[in-house]
């Protein structure tokens, strides 16, 4: 058994802990969370030890893992301390608000051989994982412009202050939505390393951001647009999607329907020239334990296999993570082209 | 419970396997007359029972089926509660107190939390017992013979080991409204444990079950074992697999298994609602 502590038990701290709680290989050794009443909740009715420091915690309980799931601006200093005590971690999205502090944590945890992983969830979905293996494949040729999009009703209209409306807390819609985009990209197409021009509009919120817009450029010299608006009553929840177009065809995928076009019948197996359409229920493999997509189980066995030496530690690492912050940190430098 | 229950998510833009779908619907479906209507032709193939998120539209189909009580005197509706991405937007939006606070009625608990006294277990299901109320509200004077917890509630409840709470929801529904609580689940066969474990016998259940082992979470064996060797009162949904089984085969597979008391479906097009209830039909009279 894996002895795995959360630390932070809010919307994604709760969701990882029903999640460990179902899993076969994992122990909860405790949670620590600043709020008195979700501690109460858990202690009495899951009966977990909760703490209020999560140092004393990790003196009590010596968890092997730790989740991370707190507001970002405390990660670098929390993540920091729990490589030092040599503990496994999964770290929320964002990874760090500074991309500085990403870089030299992953240095930290590869150095220290600990498993490190970060919840962009995206890559453990099954269209997005298919994307990434038509693409890799060279089966649309080469990369000329992509399109990443998320679009989502979170703010709807201007309401009271809390740390996510905070950019000094890791607040707004480039921090919270448009990352899970950047890091798709980074991941399918290439590492994005030019911002050419970003807009960050507030629609509801005062002091955050409630679209992004971006034109950006890959290290491989491919050009894309960033679209991101999390005050979009028009959908149910957050959706994202990539449209790829290559000189050999062209994808549009979100996280249910992949469509895919070929120019020729080059083409991969199961495939064939023109348009093709895929569904996630289709490349979507089961899960031990259900809770709210497939991909947030997926993610969490990841880790714990990864921890078990199951599988490598090489999805959605701190590496990885600390190149998406990057270009957070280079689409707020050029904010409204400053 | 009726052996065919006519769902509601092609109403409400949920689709599992394309956006796009979503959105033709939700044009489709912009006037809640639209979705009475629909109701209407399953209610006139012989499928009374209706069972519904309670989405906020719901309140308005509600209305229509009260101000016509001579029509509608042998519909039900089973509530399936709560329309989780209400809450969990807000969540994301206000945090887990700060949702607590919008949502529950009252100022109880505002002023409970505020004031920093402490917290009872039993007023922690009195804030579930309160958030039930608020729900079952728009459902006044209308037939809700079973009433469901949604499966994000339900398998959150399951995952965190909250079985009391399970229990309590279960119970507050007979007390309360005289019917017969409901759960839905990706986890069957985990939830029916830990509700055996609890001491409840013969819970209704619904989940996906489909020939395709879609979102059957841990494998068809282990849910065809569970609705040959258990009791259990199982509603399947998802029959068609999100899609990837023809209706044909996918309701000749369900309408097979031991223990499925209903069968739950939704679909937009008369054609469509008369060719899946009469397909079941023909499978059950098959069976005899």
């Amino acid at each position: 058994m894996i002895k795995v502590a959360l630390i932070g038990a809010g919307k994604m701290g709760i969701s990882h802990l029903s999640i460990l709680g179902a899993h076969p290989d994992v122990e909860i050794v405790g949670v620590a969370d600043t709020s008195k009443m979700v501690n109460d909740v858990l202690e009495k009715y899951s009966g977990f030890k909760t703490f209020t420091d999560y140092k004393k915690m990790l003196d009590t309980v010596k968890p092997d893992a730790v989740f991370v799931a707190i507001p970002t601006k405390f990660h670098a200093d929390f993540v920091e301390e729990l490589l030092n005590r040599n503990i496994h971690l999964f770290v929320e999205k964002p990874f760090c608000l500074k991309y500085e502090q990403s870089e030299k944590l992953a240095a930290i945890a590869k150095e220290k051989k600990l498993i490190n992983q970060v919840g962009y969830h995206n890559k453990f979905i099954g269209t997005f994982d298919e994307v990434k293996r038509i693409i890799s494949g060279g089966h649309i040729g080469n990369i000329q412009h992509f399109l990443g999009e998320a679009y989502g009703p979170v703010v709807l209209k201007k309401k009271q202050d809390t740390w996510r409306s905070d950019p000094e807390e890791g607040g707004g819609c480039l921090m919270d939505y448009a990352s899970h985009v950047i890091d798709l990209l980074n991941h399918i197409v290439a590492p994005i390393n030019t911002v050419h021009g970003s807009l960050l509009k507030p629609i509801y919120s005062n002091k955050v951001e409630d679209a992004v817009y971006a034109l950006l450029e890959t290290e491989t010299k491919i050009s894309g647009v960033l679209s991101v608006n999390w005050s979009e009553e028009t959908y149910r929840k957050m959706s994202t999607s990539i449209t790829v177009i290559g000189s050999e065809g062209k994808i549009i995928s979100d996280a249910s329907e992949l469509k895919v076009y070929f120019k020729s019948a080059k083409c991969p197996t199961g495939y064939s020239k023109g348009w093709n359409v895929k569904y996630v229920t289709d490349l979507t493999e089961q899960v031990d334990f259900y809770l709210r997509g497939e991909e947030y189980s997926a993610q969490i066995d990841y880790f714990i296999k990864a921890i078990k030496g199951e599988v490598p530690n090489n999805k959605n690492t701190f590496e990885s993570a600390a190149k998406t912050d990057k270009v957070i940190s280079l689409i707020k430098n050029k904010k409204n082209n400053a | 419970m009726e052996r065919i229950l006519f769902g509601d998510n092609q109403f409400f833009a949920v689709n599992h396997i394309s956006d796009e779908k979503s959105r033709a619907q939700s044009i489709k479906f912009k006037e809640d007359k639209t979705i009475l209507d629909t109701i209407d032709i399953a209610r006139d193939l012989g499928t009374e029972t209706f069972m519904c998120t309670t989405h906020d539209r719901i309140i308005n189909i509600c209305e229509m089926v009260r101000q016509d009580p001579e029509k509608y005197k042998n519909f039900s509706i089973f509530p399936c509660m709560p329309y989780a991405h209400k809450y969990a937007n807000a969540v994301t939006e206000l945090g887990i107190v700060g949702t607590i606070q919008q949502y529950v009625p009252g100022n109880f608990f505002g002023t409970m939390f505020k004031g920093g006294l402490a917290v009872m277990s039993k007023d922690y299901i009195s804030i579930m017992e309160l958030m039930v109320d608020a729900e079952m509200k728009m459902f006044k004077k209308i037939n809700t013979p079973v009433i469901f917890l949604q499966n994000v509630v339900t398998d959150l409840l399951l995952g965190l080991g909250m079985k009391d709470i399970l229990k309590a929801y279960h119970d507050y529904v007979i007390k309360k409204y005289n019917v017969e609580p409901g759960f839905i689940t990706m986890n069957m066969p985990k939830l029916l444990a830990m509700l055996e474990s609890v001491g409840i016998e013969n819970p209704i259940i619904c989940s996906s079950i489909n020939k395709a082992g879609f979102r059957m979470s841990g494998g068809m064996e282990i849910y065809e074992k569970t609705l040959r060797e258990k009791q259990v009162r199982a509603i399947a949904m998802q029959v068609l697999g999100g899609g990837a089984i023809p209706a044909r085969d996918a309701l000749e597979y369900v309408c097979n298994l031991p223990n499925v008391s209903s069968i739950l479906f939704g679909a937009s097009s008369k054609q469509n609602i008369a060719q899946t209830i009469s397909l079941i039909h023909e499978f059950d009279e098959k069976k005899k």
